[in-house]
């Protein structure tokens, strides 16, 4: 690992060095390759970014794949149904590591208005690991990019090896997550206990 | 040594070869030191539009369908002919004339025939 102070000096003099680490973290967090999918309004926000105004190839980020096997990056854009939850499971253990997820708008995060309803999964994360999430009913295009650039930046961030290693990069860091089924009333199981518990339940007298 | 005066075309053979080659090779031995594989019966599942596959793929289709296939394969080509039948009816000889229709009663007759077996009969 090369001295800061002598690093500083060196791009000063106009040498610049770098890691493998940090050539990998460049080359992956300006390559990402989104799933192409959307699940409800969002999703015409999301081809708003994409397109010539707001303009993702920006930020390397314009190549929306249409198979889980070339994508890195999830963009749960809109309301995740129950009906639509296991889909969406599997095409997230499809994707090939390192893979991201990005959940866009108040019903991906959390159900947003029909989080009371019977037929709407209240928040993506209760399945599979999210990195990012975004509120807004929709959010505008602003807010996905402002939430790539986040991704990015953890990405950037990110060990290749070491305790804090990226999570692709630990063999024992479960690359699958379990697909929720339908059950009698609920999905089965309502939650993967490993990634979302329920907040503990408090009465207050 | 002496150098002829193609050999520079194996040296750019070999600088191919090696662009080619170095990228993947670079990327296998990345992948050997720090990626661990995460396979698992769900990623490699040949489905990847999100569903469960239901079924085998090797399953028996109806073959009654191809004679459709062929027929409307047959008068889609004789239309190719029809046109510039049509476009040049008024400068034709007899001969060709005859010619022309003696190839459409041909495949009348044979409509008929499939007509008269059934095959164009819905089921």
């Amino acid at each position: 690992m090369i001295d800061e102070g002598l690093r500083n000096e060196l791009s000063r003099q106009g040498v610049v060095t770098t890691t493998m680490e940090e050539l990998y973290n460049w080359g992956r967090k300006n390559s990402l390759w989104p799933l192409q999918f959307g699940l409800a309004c969002c999703a015409i926000e999301m081809i708003a970014t994409s397109m010539a105004r707001f303009d993702i190839a920006r930020f390397g980020a314009e190549v929306f794949r249409p198979s889980p096997r070339q994508a890195d990056l999830m963009i749960v854009a809109g309301t995740v149904t129950k009906k639509m939850a296991p889909q969406i499971v599997r095409l997230y253990n499809q994707m090939p590591e390192p893979k991201y997820v990005i959940a866009m708008g108040v019903c991906a995060i959390s159900g947003g208005p029909f989080k009371e309803g019977y037929n709407v999964l209240k928040g993506i994360d209760r399945y599979i690991p999210v990195d990012v999430h975004i509120p807004g009913c929709p959010p505008r295009p602003e807010a996905l990019l402002q939430a790539l650039m986040t991704l990015q930046e953890k990405i950037d961030h990110q060990h290749l090896t070491g305790e804090k290693r990226a999570r692709h990069l630990d063999a024992a860091a479960p690359g699958e997550f379990p697909i929720p089924e339908f059950g009698k009333h609920d999905l089965e199981p309502p939650n993967n206990p490993a990634l979302w518990q329920p907040p503990p339940m408090m009465r207050t007298e | 040594m002496n150098f002829g005066p193609y050999s520079f075309l194996t040296l750019f053979a070999f600088a191919g070869v090696v662009f080619a080659i170095a990228p993947l090779a670079i990327a296998w031995l990345w992948a050997r030191a720090f990626s661990p594989r995460k396979s698992g019966p769900i990623k490699n599942a040949n489905y990847e539009c999100g569903l469960e596959s239901q079924a085998t793929g090797w399953v028996q289709f109806q073959s009654e369908y191809y004679l459709y296939g062929i027929v409307f394969l047959i008068f889609d080509v004789e239309t190719v002919f029809l046109l510039p039948f049509a476009t040049a009816f008024k400068g034709l000889s007899f001969g060709a004339c005859a010619a022309m229709l003696i190839f459409i009663l041909l495949l009348v007759e044979g409509l008929v025939w499939l007509c008269v077996k059934g095959v164009l009969a819905r089921k």
